[in-house]
């Protein structure tokens, strides 16, 4: 590891003045940029603590949301009573993820943050473009399993990792962010990550100095919640595809609201609202799901290894739909 | 003012490097090596430890942000002539061949009877607001954190198990 200063602000407005003025990087669980750093993919000249900010509050919204602060942990969000209740898809998508000692450490906005897996992006000896502008993709044609296959480019094809951030982006998430001007502002998890076109180092929307302080969810809609993940493992792997669902049916066996987000397939949680459109307002059935397959397909992309992933997503999706619209395969 | 890190119960000035893991810390700085590196990078779970209460992989964290933590390793849980009750039943059911991943086996054990007797649910937990049961299935989601590359596995699920059922 390069040698660096340790910054302990004690306060906000501190922290993001020095992330600002220097080449720092945010520290709070620390488990993927601690890794990072050991690799050498990672070299800040200092890591500022912000895990012992004021940060860490979980609480109700005054429209029946929840309050998830940035640096309460996802074993405190997964085990916390009204998200085991009232969003379920979020504490299960949690629970997927990663090890019990992973989840006591990683926060939420860390885990927002996460970097991908790509093994081009992790070994510095390889070409990057991510992590070394202009060295080139090694992943296209190369190694490319766990890779993309939608809303790639041709300078990069990685994933972004996590599940937390699925399950928000279905659950309409609002990422609360502070500048270090002190402005704050919200962007909906949905937006908040980037898809690489020809700046794939830039993963979200944050700039120097930005923090965040929390995520907020909406109050519950109803329906039934679930998150599948298809993994290589049963436990403590990244997801090969996974399907966030929030789906509601009226009282006339029909689809009555539908919102998915999906992980694995992008650098970014996927999102597309037309496939809620498609199917809100029609009952359920094997040809419907294979329409909105086809919508969450359309410009699908393999590099080789990872051509699987493509029938994967649609065998995926159709699974969940027929899972909480009750429809029999 | 020096900065210090409570371990197993005493206090000790943390180190000056920040690049110091909490791992390298306890092995080298204190010489409490039965705590182990395995990987150095939080797949392998053989340096997990106890911090405030939660399971942790030393080898990812800095020693530099664990100032005032209060910090249980291997040689806090019990010793040869009065071993923890885990400590024990991985003796008995013979929950290990080389020994290396052991003590990252024992702290995580030792925490995950705490998070089920807090009712803290996992990936295999049918239910996520009921009250939890115990089964091999749910003992080994808990457990995946730590790798044996002997392959104790079903002799370190016997060992939690006895536990559990005991604490019952």
């Amino acid at each position: 590891m390069r040698a660096f200063d340790y910054i302990r602000p004690v306060s906000l407005e501190e922290a993001g003045r020095r992330l600002a003025e220097t080449s720092a990087k945010a520290i709070a669980g620390g488990t993927n940029l601690l890794d990072l750093m050991k690799l050498q993919v990672e070299t800040p000249s200092a890591v500022c603590d912000i895990s012992r900010l004021d940060l860490a509050t979980i609480a109700d919204t005054p429209d029946g949301g929840l309050f998830i602060g940035a640096l309460v942990t996802n074993t405190q969000t997964a085990v916390h009573q009204r998200v085991r209740k009232d969003y379920p898809l979020l504490a299960r998508a949690i629970l997927a993820g990663a090890t019990q000692q992973l989840r006591n450490k990683a926060t939420t906005g860390g885990n927002l943050c996460q970097r991908t897996r790509c093994f081009y992006f992790t070994n510095a000896d390889q070409p990057c473009n991510k992590r070394d502008p202009g060295s080139g993709c090694g992943a296209i044609g190369g190694i490319a399993k766990l890779h993309a296959v939608l809303g790639t480019s041709e300078h990069c094809i990685a994933t972004y990792p996590g599940d937390m951030a699925v399950a928000m982006t279905a659950l309409g998430g609002v990422v609360e962010i502070v500048g270090a001007d002190g402005h704050a502002r919200s962007v909906p998890v949905a937006d908040f990550h980037c898809l690489p076109g020809d700046t794939p180092w830039r993963e979200n929307v944050l700039e120097e100095g930005d923090i965040i302080t929390a995520v907020t969810l909406p109050a519950p809609v109803g329906g039934l919640q679930t998150y599948r993940k298809v993994r290589e493992r049963s436990s403590y792997a990244f997801a090969l595809v996974s399907v966030a669902a929030i789906v509601a049916m009226d009282d006339q066996g029909k689809i009555a609201r539908a919102d998915l987000a999906f992980g694995g397939l992008a650098h970014k949680p996927w999102h597309d609202p037309r496939i809620g459109d498609l199917l809100v307002g029609e009952a359920p059935s094997a040809a419907l799901f294979d329409k909105a397959a086809d919508l969450l397909l359309e410009t699908a992309q393999g590099y080789g290894e990872n051509d699987f992933k493509i029938p994967l997503a649609r065998r995926t999706l159709r699974a969940v739909l027929e899972e909480v619209t009750g429809a029999s395969s | 003012m020096t900065r210090s890190i409570s371990v197993n119960g005493a206090a000790h000035p943390l180190p000056n490097d920040p690049r110091v893991s909490l791992l390298d810390f306890l092995r080298d700085g204190l010489r409490l090596t039965g705590t182990k590196k395995g990987c150095d990078h939080g797949q392998c779970g053989a340096c997990t430890v106890i911090v405030n209460g939660i399971r942790i992989n030393s080898c990812l964290t800095l020693a530099a942000m664990h100032e005032d933590d209060e910090v249980t390793t291997i040689e806090g849980l019990g010793t040869p002539d009065a071993p923890s009750p885990l400590q024990q039943a991985f003796l008995e059911h013979d929950g290990f061949q080389c020994g290396y991943c052991t003590p990252g086996q024992i702290c995580s054990a030792t925490a995950l009877l705490d998070e089920i007797a807090s009712n803290w649910p996992s990936d295999a937990s049918g239910d996520l607001v009921g009250t939890l049961t115990l089964s091999d299935e749910e003992i080994r989601e808990r457990m995946s954190g730590n790798l044996c590359r002997c392959g104790a596995y079903a002799n370190i699920v016997a060992a939690i198990r006895d536990v559990a059922e005991q604490r019952t």
